[in-house]
C-alpha cells in the first residue's frame, strides 16, 4: 500500500506528489489521461503570479503582498478568504527556487504580454514544459505514475480516507490521499445544467468551447459533494473568455484568443453592436467578453476590423474572413447585410477625431452612439475588411471543496485526518469568482505543496506544526 | 520522349513537395505566433514575431536558423496527437533539406541531396579506387617497405597538392555560390546596422553552439523531454577536431613551401600534434553524434535525411580512424595501402562538401548572421502589448 495516493496529474497533483516524496512517503499518482495528454489544464498555462519586494530574475520592480491582496479582493468582489489568500500570496514569493530545483525554468515575459512583466513569472516553454519537468523529477525520485487511470470513487470510513476505486473497478488503498483532479469545465452535461436555459429557450453552454483538457469531468467533485463534503464557490459560474469560434472543442489553449476586439467593433448574429468595445485595455476586458458573447443569440459574435490595425494586435491563430467591402463581409459572415452596414455606418459617422494610440487609453471615441465606444474608435473604412467569429471559451469553474489552511477536505466543518485537496478543486476558496492572470498556478502550487506535506505526515503518523506550512519552506 | 516527360514529372513533384513543406511552416508558425510560449528557447521564435505571414524565403531562413534542439516539440501543447499537429523541428528539418537542394551549385547537383547516401558512397569509392590505382601504378604495389614514413615517396607532394587543391577549391566555390544565392533570396532591405557587432554575435552563436543550449543551458532533447548537453559537446569535438585537422594540414603546407621542411614530421611537431588532437576529436565527436542520432526520437527528425546525417558522420569517423592508423603504422610496409585509403576518404569528403551534411554549417551561419542583423532593426510588427 502506498503512503500517499494522488488523484490527478496536473500542477497541483505534481506539487503534492513531489512534496510528499521529499518527506519520505511512498507516492502513487493516478492520472486519468494517457501520457500524451497528461497535465490537465496546467499544460496550457504560461505563468505564475508572484509576490516580490524587489526585482527578481524575470520579474521587474516589486509586487508587494498588499498590492497582490488588493488585486485579488478587487477581481473576486470580496468572494475570497483573506487568510488563505495571504497564505497563497506569501507562498508565491518563495516557491520558485523549489520549482527550479525540480527543473522548471523561467523566461522573461512573452512579447505581447509585457503588461504583466512586473507581476507574473513566465514558464520557459509554457505549462507543458513545467509539467514535463515535474514528471521527470517525480519519476527520478521514485514516485509511481499510472496514466489512463480515471478515479471514480473515494472510499471513506466516516471522515477517514481508505481507498480510491478506479473507473475500471480496481480498488487502490492508501494511507492518505490528495485530490487534485481539476474542476468540471470539461463536463458538457454539467455545464449545460449549471448555465441553464435563456429566455429564447437556448441552452447557452451547448455553444461553449472548452479551452483546456477534456479530462476534467468533475467526477470527484460530484462524488465528494454526494459524500457530504463541504463546498464553496459559485456552482453556476466559470471563467469564460471570447475565443475564435473555429477553435477545437477541447484543448484550444491560449492561441485561440482574439485580440482585436478593442481595435474595431463587435456585432452579434443580427448585425448589431451590443457593448463598448473600447472600455478598457483588452487584457482587462477579455474575460468580460466571454460572458457578453454568451448572452447574444446563438452565443456568437463577430469582431470586425479593417486594414489599418493589422499588425497592432497579437496575431490570431486562424486567418480572418476577408472582404473588400462591408456588404461583402456581412454576406460572407452570414450576418444580415442591411443591419450590419447600418451598424457600421452609424459607428463610422459617430467617430470623433483624436490621436489614435493603442498603447494608452486614447481620446478616439464616439459621440451620440449607443452603445458608445470610448477609446480607440476610428472609422472602419479601409479595405480589406476582416471578420473573426467569437464564441465563449470556458477556462475553469469555481465550484470547490471547502478547506482551511491545512488543505484537508471537510465534512460538516470537520477536517478529514487524511484526505486533502489542492488546485482547481479548491481554488474557489481563494477565487470565488473573477480572475487575475497567473493566480490559478499560485493557488495550485501553494496548496499542492501544503496538501502533499500534510498527506505524507498523516500517512507516516507525524504532525506538521501549522507555522511550517504557511509557505515558508 | 517518355523519359523526358518522366523527368519533368519528377521535377514538378519535387517542386510541389517544396511548396508543401514551406506551406506547413506557414501553417505552424501562425499557431506559434498566436502562442509564443517557446520564445526563449532559440532565435527562431523572436524572428517569427517580426512577421505575420511566412513566405517561402522566410521558411528557408527560419529552417536554417533552427538547430533542431527539439525543445519546442516537447513543450508544445499542440504537438501530436493534438489536432493542430504542431511539430516544428521536423517541419523545419524538411525545409532545411529543400534549401540545400534549391541553392546547390551547379543547380542540377542539388539532386545529389536526395540520394545522399549513394552520393557519398560513390564519391568515397571513387576516391579510394583512384588512389589505390595511382599507388600501384606509381610504386608498383600496395605494400612497400623501407619508405620510412615518406608519404611523398608514394604520391609526390605537388601531385597531392594539385588534386586536393582542385577538389577543395571547387567545393568552396560551390558552397560560396550556394550560400550567396541563399542570402540573396532571404535578405531584405532595411536600415543599416553596425555590421561588426552583428558578425561578432553570429560568430559567437555559431562557435559556442548557443542554440543547442535550449535557452536555459540545460541542453537539447534527444530521446525524450529530458535535456542533454552531450549533443553540443560531441558537436564541439567534431567541429574543433575538424578545425585542428585542417590547421594541421595548413601548417604542414606552410612548412613545405615556406620553410622547405618536408614530411614526415616528428611526433612532437606542430602538424602531428594538431592532427593527432584533431583526429581524436574527430573520433569522439562523430562517434557520440552517431550514437545520439541513432537513439533520437524519430518525431524530431525527417527520416529521409538519416542517410545524409549518418553518412556524413561515418565519413568523418573513417577519415579520423584511417588517419590515426596511418600515423601509427607509418613505418610499416602497409603504409601505402593505408595512405591510399585515407586519402580516398578525404577525397570523398572534399567532393561531397557542397552536397551533403557539411553544408548545414554554412547555411546556418548565414541564417545566424541574418538574425543578428534583423534583430538590430526595429520590429515592424507592433503587436499590442498594452
Ligand atoms: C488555456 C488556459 C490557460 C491558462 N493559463 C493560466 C496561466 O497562465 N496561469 C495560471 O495561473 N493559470 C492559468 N490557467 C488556469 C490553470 O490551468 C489552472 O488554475 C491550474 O492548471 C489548475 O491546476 P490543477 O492541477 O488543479 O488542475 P489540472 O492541471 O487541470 O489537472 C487536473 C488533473 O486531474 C486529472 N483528472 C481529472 N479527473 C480525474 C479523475 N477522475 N481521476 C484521475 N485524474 C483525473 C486530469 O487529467 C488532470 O491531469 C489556464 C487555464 C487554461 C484552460
Ligand atoms: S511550438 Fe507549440 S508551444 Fe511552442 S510556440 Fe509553437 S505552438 Fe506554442
Ligand atoms: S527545434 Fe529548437 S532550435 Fe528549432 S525551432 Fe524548436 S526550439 Fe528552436
Amino acid at each position: 500500500m502506498h503512503d500517499v495516493v494522488i488523484v490527478g496529474g496536473g500542477n497541483a497533483a505534481l506539487c503534492a506528489a513531489l512534496m510528499a516524496r521529499e518527506t519520505g512517503a511512498s507516492v502513487l499518482i493516478l492520472e486519468a489521461s494517457p501520457k500524451e495528454w497528461r497535465g490537465g489544464n496546467s499544460q496550457h498555462t504560461r505563468n505564475l503570479r508572484c509576490m516580490h519586494d524587489a526585482p527578481q530574475d524575470v520579474l521587474t520592480e516589486a509586487y508587494p503582498e498588499e498590492e497582490f491582496w488588493q488585486d485579488l479582493l478587487k477581481v473576486t468582489g470580496g468572494e475570497t478568504n483573506e487568510k488563505l489568500a495571504r497564505l497563497v500570496i506569501r507562498a508565491s514569493s518563495n516557491c520558485r527556487d523549489w520549482m527550479r530545483r525540480h527543473g522548471v525554468r523561467f523566461q522573461p515575459p512573452l512579447s505581447g504580454a509585457l503588461h504583466v512583466a512586473r507581476t507574473n513569472a513566465f514558464f520557459m516553454g509554457g505549462g507543458k514544459a513545467l509539467v514535463n519537468a515535474y514528471y521527470r523529477s517525480a519519476i527520478a525520485l521514485g514516485v509511481e505514475v499510472r496514466y489512463d487511470t480515471p478515479v471514480a470513487e473515494v472510499e471513506m470510513d466516516g471522515d477517514k480516507f481508505e481507498a480510491v476505486v478506479t473507473e475500471g473497478g480496481e480498488r487502490i488503498p492508501g494511507k492518505a490521499c490528495v485530490l487534485a483532479a481539476g474542476g468540471f469545465e470539461s463536463n458538457r452535461e454539467w455545464l449545460r445544467e449549471a448555465w441553464g436555459r435563456n429566455d429564447e429557450g437556448e441552452w447557452p453552454a451547448d455553444n461553449f468551447l472548452i479551452r483546456g483538457t477534456r479530462f476534467n469531468q468533475g467526477v470527484l467533485l460530484k462524488y465528494m459533494m454526494r459524500a457530504g463534503a463541504d463546498t464553496i464557490g459559485d456552482p453556476t459560474q466559470g471563467h469564460c473568455v471570447a475565443i475564435d469560434a473555429r477553435s477545437p472543442l477541447y484543448d484550444g489553449g491560449i492561441c485561440t484568443r482574439i485580440d482585436c476586439v478593442s481595435l474595431g467593433v463587435v456585432v452579434n448574429r443580427l448585425g448589431e453592436r451590443f457593448y463598448d468595445e473600447g472600455e478598457d485595455f483588452w487584457p482587462k476586458r477579455y474575460a468580460i467578453w466571454g460572458r457578453l458573447v454568451a448572452q447574444q443569440p446563438g452565443q456568437i459574435a463577430y469582431s470586425i476590423i479593417d486594414r489599418t490595425v493589422v499588425g497592432r494586435f497579437m496575431p490570431p491563430v486562424f486567418p480572418g474572413v476577408t472582404a473588400n467591402s462591408l456588404p461583402e463581409l456581412a454576406a460572407k459572415l452570414n450576418v444580415p447585410v442591411e443591419t450590419f452596414v447600418r451598424s457600421l455606418d452609424s459607428y463610422n459617422a459617430a467617430c470623433r477625431p483624436g490621436a489614435f494610440d493603442h498603447t494608452i487609453l486614447d481620446d478616439c471615441r464616439t459621440e451620440g452612439l449607443e452603445p458608445p465606444k470610448t477609446h480607440w474608435a476610428r472609422p472602419i473604412e479601409t479595405p480589406p475588411f476582416y471578420g473573426y467569429a467569437l464564441r465563449p471559451g470556458i477556462t475553469f469553474t469555481y465550484l470547490s471543496l471547502k478547506v482551511d489552511d491545512t488543505a484537508a477536505v471537510r465534512f460538516a466543518d470537520q477536517p478529514s485526518p487524511n484526505l486533502f485537496v489542492a488546485g482547481e478543486m479548491m481554488a474557489g476558496n481563494v477565487l470565488g469568482k473573477g480572475y487575475t492572470a497567473g493566480v490559478g498556478m499560485s493557488i495550485g502550487t501553494a496548496f499542492g505543496r501544503i496538501a502533499g506535506t500534510r498527506a505524507a505526515a498523516a500517512a507516516m503518523g507525524r504532525t506538521v506544526p501549522r507555522s511550517n506550512i504557511d509557505g515558508r519552506h | 520522349m517518355a523519359a523526358i516527360e518522366n523527368l519533368l514529372d519528377l521535377a514538378s513533384t519535387a517542386e510541389r513537395e517544396l511548396d508543401r513543406n514551406a506551406a506547413e511552416v506557414d501553417r505552424i508558425l501562425h499557431i506559434c505566433n498566436a502562442c509564443r510560449y517557446c520564445e526563449s528557447f532559440c532565435a527562431v521564435f523572436p524572428a517569427m514575431t517580426r512577421r505575420l505571414d511566412f513566405s517561402v524565403a522566410d521558411s528557408h531562413y527560419l529552417a536554417n536558423l533552427c538547430h533542431n534542439c527539439s525543445a519546442c516539440l516537447y513543450a508544445c501543447q499542440y504537438a501530436p496527437p493534438h489536432e493542430f499537429g504542431v511539430n516544428l523541428p521536423r517541419t523545419l528539418a524538411q525545409v532545411r533539406k529543400d534549401t540545400y537542394i534549391e541553392y546547390a551549385f551547379p543547380k542540377a547537383f542539388g539532386e545529389l541531396y536526395r540520394r545522399n547516401g549513394l552520393t557519398v558512397a560513390i564519391a568515397v569509392s571513387l576516391g579510394i579506387a583512384v588512389f589505390l590505382m595511382a599507388a600501384i601504378t606509381l610504386r608498383g604495389g600496395l605494400f612497400v617497405s623501407g619508405l620510412n614514413s615518406d608519404f611523398y615517396a608514394i604520391f609526390p607532394h605537388n601531385l597531392l597538392a594539385v588534386i586536393f587543391g582542385i577538389a577543395f577549391g571547387f567545393s568552396i566555390l560551390a558552397l560560396a555560390v550556394g550560400v550567396i544565392r541563399f542570402w540573396n533570396k532571404v535578405s531584405e532591405p532595411g536600415k543599416p546596422v553596425p555590421m561588426s557587432n552583428a558578425v561578432t554575435e553570429a560568430a559567437k552563436s555559431a562557435l559556442t553552439l548557443q542554440y543547442l543550449g535550449g535557452g536555459h543551458e540545460d541542453g537539447c532533447n534527444n530521446e525524450d523531454d529530458a535535456f542533454t548537453l552531450w549533443r553540443r559537446r560531441f558537436h564541439h569535438f567534431t567541429f574543433y577536431g575538424f578545425m585542428l585537422c585542417f590547421a594541421s594540414t595548413s601548417v604542414a603546407t606552410l612548412y613545405h613551401y615556406l620553410f622547405a621542411i618536408e614530411a614526415p614530421y616528428p611526433l612532437l611537431s606542430l602538424p602531428v600534434l594538431l592532427g593527432t588532437g584533431g583526429g581524436i576529436g574527430l573520433i569522439i565527436g562523430p562517434a557520440g553524434l552517431l550514437w545520439l542520432n541513432i537513439r533520437r526520437n524519430p518525431m524530431q527528425t525527417d527520416a529521409s535525411q538519416h542517410t545524409m546525417d549518418r553518412g556524413f558522420i561515418a565519413l568523418l569517423l573513417f577519415i579520423s580512424i584511417t588517419g590515426l592508423a596511418l600515423l601509427a603504422f607509418r613505418q610499416s610496409s602497409s603504409m601505402p595501402l593505408l595512405l591510399a585509403v585515407h586519402l580516398g576518404f578525404v577525397m570523398g569528403l572534399f567532393l561531397t562538401l557542397p552536397y551533403g551534411k557539411f553544408a548545414h554549417g554554412i547555411f546556418r551561419c548565414a541564417a545566424l548572421l541574418k538574425y543578428a542583423i534583423e534583430k538590430r532593426r526595429p520590429n515592424p510588427i507592433q503587436a499590442g502589448s498594452e
